[in-house]
């Protein structure tokens, strides 16, 4: 089956590189997945899940704080602000982090760039541990069980 | 010629002295390793930010008029220059070179009147010291610095940028480019231009296509110009990014060969001192000799 070559990239580093072959994206207009010869494209991305299908191997899971996809061919590139693998996430220091945000965001309200960031760290720290529980379930998605609410 | 016991206080004192050189030396290097690794890691998505620029300019569509971060003005009047120095000296060139790199620019592109950004106490001073214009300052940056920590630095250059304080706003840093070589280089910043002039040479090595694979035209989510918005005050912020890490590496390799460099000179100064003391000691002890020699002959001249 034709592949795609995928590269997330972060800030502090390479995140992801491989062929695989297909590639869901959290776009801003919506969930879009992406096959092997897709239409040139340029995207926003939004907080959410990213996830890669490669056959023979269970489908993986990142969660991306926004950023920007390019498609182009058979080639991926997603330059994310944030990536990181669903099984790599702490989920208490993730905690901690939207605990910090909401109390800033509650005393920022003056400064729009401040508010901004304080949104932007509360929206990404709550999208890595929604995807971490749910990753982290047995059933995968759907039910919850009161320990892990 | 000196006492013996004050070349072995001078011993003594310079054994010390290349002792604290030692101990800056190591911590120098490990220093420098882990700036380098965070140069080397940030590079990938810098080199991907370019290519993706790039692309949007092959596509043929006007890229200056679409964003006000990429529009070239007519007349250059005001720069601003953000100049990355350390905090500390101790470091051989390092902060000397950057800086005379930066006032031989300004005097040879008639810039003499040009805002300075100062990131690091030895810019700050040698600029206030000499009168010039420096309209901020970033200091005391962590070890470890993170995007976080530059950001404030990028929002000044794109505010002033956009609101007309700067019609061009360049970036003074060191290219690290090993141990042994670092190299104090002026980049233009804003507006950004999608070629490959802007890009540090080290850089350069990064990016692989400069043109898109494909003819057919892009589909954009939402708009080129919200793309734009997104993309290109983060690519600002991380060059800046890049430049405080390529310089940091450069501050501590070039601490490093410094240090080793006195750790050395304070070796052969113990070695010349040594010999000094043993030359002085044997001296000593000669004159005691004929003292002793002398007053037993006269004491048996005076007995006969």
């Amino acid at each position: 089956m034709a592949t795609l070559r995928l590269e997330i990239v972060t800030i502090e580093g390479r995140v992801f590189d491989d062929e695989v072959n297909m590639v869901i994206a959290p776009g801003v207009e919506g969930v879009m997945g992406i096959l092997p010869r897709h239409a040139p494209l340029l995207t926003r991305l939004n907080f959410g899940e990213l996830q890669i299908k490669k056959d023979g191997q269970a489908d993986q899971f990142y969660a991306v704080g926004g950023g920007v996809m390019e498609v182009q061919g058979t080639q991926v590139i997603v330059l994310a602000e944030s990536a990181e693998h669903v099984d790599a996430i702490d989920i208490s220091r993730a905690e901690e982090a939207r605990h910090r945000a909401e109390e800033r965001l509650a005393q920022a309200s003056k400064d729009q760039i401040d508010f901004d960031r304080a949104e932007a760290a509360l929206r990404r720290s709550a999208n890595r541990i929604k995807l971490a529980r749910r990753h982290r379930q047995k059933g995968g998605y759907g039910v919850q069980t009161p320990d892990n609410r | 010629m000196a006492s013996v016991r004050e070349i072995k206080r001078r011993i003594k004192s310079v054994k010390n002295i290349s002792q604290v050189t030692r101990a800056m030396q190591m911590i120098a290097a490990s220093r420098m390793r882990r700036a380098q690794e965070q140069a080397l890691a940030s590079r990938p998505y810098a080199a991907k930010a370019w290519e993706l620029l790039m692309h949007f300019a092959a596509q043929g569509i006007d890229v200056e008029q679409l964003h006000p971060l990429l529009a070239r003005r007519e007349v250059v009047k005001n720069v601003g220059i953000i100049l990355i120095t350390a905090d500390k000296g101790l470091a051989g060139g390092y902060n000397g070179n950057v800086i005379r790199k930066v006032t031989r620019y300004m005097q040879s592109e008639g810039h003499e009147d040009a805002s300075i950004v100062a990131v690091g106490k030895k810019g700050r001073d040698f600029m206030l010291r000499f009168g010039r214009k420096v309209i901020a300052e970033f200091t005391d940056l962590p070890p470890r610095p993170t995007s976080f920590d530059v950001a404030p630095i990028a929002r000044l250059a794109i505010d002033g940028f956009l609101n007309g304080e700067f019609d061009e706003v360049h970036l003074a840093y060191t290219d690290f480019i090993n141990t042994l070589t670092q190299t104090p280089t002026i980049r233009l910043l804003l507006p950004i231009q999608p070629s490959a002039e802007q890009m540090s040479e080290v850089m350069r090595d990064y990016i692989t296509d400069t043109k898109p694979m494909t003819k057919a035209p892009y589909i954009y989510e939402p708009d080129p110009e919200t793309l734009l918005d997104a993309i290109l005050p983060s690519l600002t912020e991380l060059q800046i990014y890049q430049a405080v890490l390529e310089s940091r590496a450069s501050e501590e390799s070039a601490r490093m060969v410094a240090m080793r460099n006195a750790t050395e000179n304070a070796k052969e100064l113990i070695g010349d001192l040594t010999l000094t003391y043993n030359k002085a000691r044997q001296a000593a002890i000669t004159k005691e000799m004929l003292d002793i020699a002398g007053g037993a002959e006269a004491l048996s001249q005076a007995s006969k």
